[in-house]
């Protein structure tokens, strides 16, 4: 009786809140950026279902990058072009071609999966190579709130990045000729076309946009969250991004919202260890995807796609 | 406005602003323009006529740079030039309002309005609320700048088209079909403002299938069929022949003769009677005069779209053996009436009986299995699949049913059959039966739905706004066919047109913000108690806004 009230109590202990809003946060980044991505693409009309491999090749050439360079921010770089070389597929093949998004979608994860894993056996054999501890920066006057405050404000760079981007992208989407282009071209092509605006290149940035945000999301995995890139270290998170950017409904806000939801039930392990109740890793593995599950029954109505979803623009085809 | 000083100094010379030189352009199984030469002049509003199909939007098309012609060439101001997209037709200052509609529903009236101006980062809305008010104040009309376009009435959201095609300052206005959704009143209205635009310079095109439009405003008239131009008429032959003339001039030239001589003959076309001679079912309801009732609606009350009205309490009866005609101007509550009845929107309040059993519960197929059809007026949303071929459209209510298919599968051969005999029968200008329906022109299109909804054992049809778009001659085909619904069976015919309504209707219900204000019975002065009617509404309307 006095044993689990006090694991009650440690659960609103320092440490565990700490680790709960941390962990959810760090966990949340990659989601975060990486269903903001696909909220553009959604936007303009492509279905992108190409995050998972574009995540997993930002990962891998994010980890080249700061490993033989030695900069977590060239990493950073190189891990937009890396999702951009996969998302250069999905231009090509899909925007300007024509073929079907989602298959394209679905071989461009497969072959992101394959390719990055049989690179790095061939570059490192079985060793990982790691990078050392990311530097972090605080904000100064937040990283003095009390509790929560030295940890949750104390984050590296990219994390701020990420915030700025979501407000930015909140900021476009409503006050800017490319946030309207973007839905026009998502709800009606033609409208789009028919005022001067090319859909294709419309579309081709929308893209190409969302596999370097992709990229991104994945070298955050390799860079900042393990220090190492193993294959398949994405595990799904692709596909949890487009979920993500489903349920909301292509609003960047509820995108970091859901994504820091997510998060935390992907670290809630750590929580829950640190507040001494010990469950299942194999239920707690699960969690995430119970997440997404009961969010897709309770909120799966509220999802919006816009009518141009994954229709390919042909101009003058009737 | 500074168009109109540029146009000004065009219409000085005498070279036309734009000149279409033998344009030719091909589809799959049809030559839609065939050496075609048009010339426009600025100061001048040129009508294009022409039967459905005869290539009309695709010139346009060309034009405004939605199509490429397979040969021929573009000339603007006397200079030759490739528009090889939209925007190069507009940097040549060339604005088009298309023939189905390009504005974004989920985009507000003025988001609309900005798409694709400005190259600059932010969106100026203020300048473009206060460009709007102009621009609503020129034309006369009201619209709420944020304000979805999917709430608007398409009436309302033809007038946001011609905003927008006048939006960056064309000297070349481009209208396809601009008044097919209008009220007789807008029309007028849009006149006005075209006579204005003339003034001003602008060099209009406009087509249209209403022969008193083309008189009351063309300069300059050019018939085309079946991809080439068969006639034109030219200014000072505009000038010089009194509208009768004119029109009988234009008739001449679409069809060889008067009207009556060439539709008369080929145009008759018979419902189908599966059931030859049954007038009325056996077990029939009969209303106070002892008139069968086939359908009845009793203070029924529905749900409108966004800011329009649905049904506030309509109580109305269908007789078997007469044309209902509900009279109104659009977005009063049609499009909630013709749903409530054909099953598509539920009713909040009230009863709605057919062959006086009560239907409110039953579903759209339940409905049109009983002999309840409804032709839409939304025919590219909810009346075709735009990509699938005509002979599934025109089964499309009946996916999954004998004869069409049989123990799940589909049988070809009867999809096939029945396609042949209605394209026939109802002179559906298609290169196939396999054609995808969505490049059939508009016109064919509304074919292909009446096609569809009246054979069978239709009892009781709705049509909302059943001749929008068709050239004269197919008008004249489907009025025939709603009178011809008068023996033995009912109709009820939702328009716009009044002068539809007169000619086609018994009675005419007056539909006002989803309330039913007046019945008038059709005979000499009808018009004019239903106009009054309406303008009753009109004023009560303003007053209350
Ligand atoms: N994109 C397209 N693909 C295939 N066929 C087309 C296409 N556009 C037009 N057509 C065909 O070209 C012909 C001319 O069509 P068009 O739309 O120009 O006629 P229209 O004169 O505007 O008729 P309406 O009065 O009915 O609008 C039709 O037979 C139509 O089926
Ligand atoms: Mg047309």
């Amino acid at each position: 009786m006095i044993l689990v009230f006090a694991s009650a109590a440690n659960i609103f202990s320092k440490p565990v809140l700490t680790s709960l809003l941390v962990g959810g946060l760090l966990a949340g980044l990659p989601l975060m950026f990486t269903a903001l991505g696909e909220t553009i693409s959604e936007r303009a009309g492509v279905l992108n279902l190409g995050l998972e491999g574009m995540m997993l090749a930002g990962a891998y050439t994010g980890f080249l990058g700061a490993y033989y360079l030695h900069s977590a921010t060239v990493g950073f770089v190189f891990g937009a072009l890396g999702g951009m070389i996969g998302a250069l597929f999905m231009v090509v093949l899909c925007v300007w071609l024509g073929l079907d998004q989602i298959v394209v979608g679905i071989a461009i994860t497969l072959a992101g999966e394959g390719l990055t894993s049989v690179l790095q056996g061939a570059q490192f054999g079985t060793t990982y190579p790691r990078l050392g501890a990311p530097t972090l920066a605080s904000i100064p006057l937040l990283d003095r709130i009390p509790v929560v405050g030295p940890s949750l404000f104390n984050q590296p760079p990219i994390a701020y990045v990420c915030f700025v981007l979501a407000g930015l992208m909140f900021w476009a989407f409503r006050s800017t000729n490319i946030g309207l282009n973007l839905k026009a071209a998502g709800e009606k092509p033609e409208a789009l076309d028919a005022a001067g605006v090319s859909v294709i290149a419309t579309r081709s940035w929308a893209a190409l946009a969302t596999g370097a945000l992709a990229g991104v999301g994945g070298a955050y995995l390799s860079i900042v969250a393990a220090g190492v890139f193993t294959p398949m270290m994405t595990q799904g998170q692709g596909y949890m991004a487009i979920v993500i950017a489903m349920l909301a409904r292509g609003k960047p806000i509820w995108v970091v919202g859901a994504s820091f939801l997510f998060g935390i039930s992907l670290s809630i392990a750590t929580a829950l260890q640190l507040a001494g109740i010990n469950i299942s890793t194999d239920l707690i593995n699960m969690l995430p995807f119970l997440t997404i599950m009961v969010a897709l029954i309770i909120f799966g109505r509220r999802a919006y796609l816009p009518p141009g979803l994954a229709v390919p623009y042909v101009r003058g085809m009737r | 406005m500074n168009e109109a000083g540029q146009a000004r100094s065009a219409a000085a010379s005498t070279t036309p602003a734009v000149e279409l030189v033998s344009i030719s352009k091909a589809f799959p199984g049809v030559q839609a323009n065939d050496n075609v030469s048009v010339s426009l002049y600025s100061g001048e509003i040129h009508c294009l006529l022409g039967e459905n199909g005869a290539g009309k939007s695709t010139l346009m098309g060309i034009l405004a740079g939605m199509q490429q012609p397979d040969s021929g060439h573009i000339r603007v101001a006397g200079q030759e030039v490739v528009i090889t997209s939209p925007r190069t037709a507009l940097d040549y200052g060339i604005g088009t309002v298309y023939q189905h509609s390009t504005l974004v529903g989920a985009l507000t009236v003025v988001e609309n309005l900005i798409l694709g101006e400005s190259r600059a980062l932010r969106l100026n809305v203020s300048r473009a609320t206060e460009r709007l008010s102009e621009f609503s104040a020129m034309l006369g009309v009201e619209i709420d700048p944020n304000a979805l376009t999917s709430d608007l009435a398409l009436g309302r959201q033809q007038q946001v088209e011609i905003i927008k095609a006048l939006w960056r300052g064309s000297r070349v206005l481009i209208l396809d079909e601009p008044t097919s959704m209008l009220t007789p009143q807008a029309v007028t209205e849009l006149q006005v403002v075209l006579n204005r635009l003339r003034e001003a310079g602008l060099a209009v095109v406009f087509i249209t299938h209403k022969l008193h439009e083309a008189v009351a405003l063309s300069d300059r008239i050019s018939v085309l069929r079946q991809g080439r131009v068969i006639g034109t008429i030219d200014r000072e032959q505009v000038r010089e022949s009194s509208p009768d003339e004119l029109e009988s001039a234009i008739v001449h030239l679409m069809f060889g003769d008067t009207l009556e001589d060439a539709s008369a003959p080929e145009l008759h076309i018979a419902i189908e009677e599966r059931e030859p001679g049954s007038a009325a079912p056996a077990d029939t309801v009969v209303d106070s005069d002892g008139a069968a009732v086939a359908l009845e609606l009793n203070d029924a009350r529905v749900r409108g779209d966004g800011s329009q009205p649905g049904l506030d309490g309509v109580s109305l009866q269908l007789r078997f053996g007469e044309v209902l005609g509900i009279a109104g101007v659009d977005g009063n509550g049609q499009r909630a009436l013709a749903e409530a009845i054909s099953g598509q929107r539920r009713l909040t309040h009230g009863q709605i009986s057919f062959l006086g059993a009560p239907v409110a519960s039953l579903s759209v197929w339940q409905r049109e299995k009983l002999g309840l059809r409804y032709v839409t007026d939304d025919r590219l949303g909810e009346g075709i699949v735009r990509s699938l071929p005509v002979s599934v459209n025109l089964v499309l209510k009946r996916i999954g049913h004998a004869p069409y298919w049989r123990r799940g599968q589909v049988k070809r051969d009867a999809i096939d059959r029945n396609a042949r005999e209605l394209v026939e029968q109802f002179d559906i200008r298609t290169p196939s039966i396999d054609t995808r329906a969505g490049t059939l022109s508009g016109g064919n299109i509304q074919k292909l739905l009446l096609a569809r909804e009246l054979t069978g054992e239709a009892k009781v049809v709705v049509f909302h706004k059943p001749t929008y778009g068709l050239d004269l001659k197919t008008t004249r085909t489907v009025r025939n066919m709603i009178k011809g619904l008068r023996d033995g069976k009912a109709a009820l015919l939702i328009s716009t047109d009044l002068d539809e309504l007169l000619e086609c209707a018994d009675r005419i219900a007056v539909l006002s913000r989803g309330k039913v204000v007046g019945i008038v019975e059709n005979g000499p002065g009808a018009a004019e108690q239903i106009g009054r009617l309406m303008i009753g509404d009109v004023s009560l309307g303003l007053a209350a806004a």
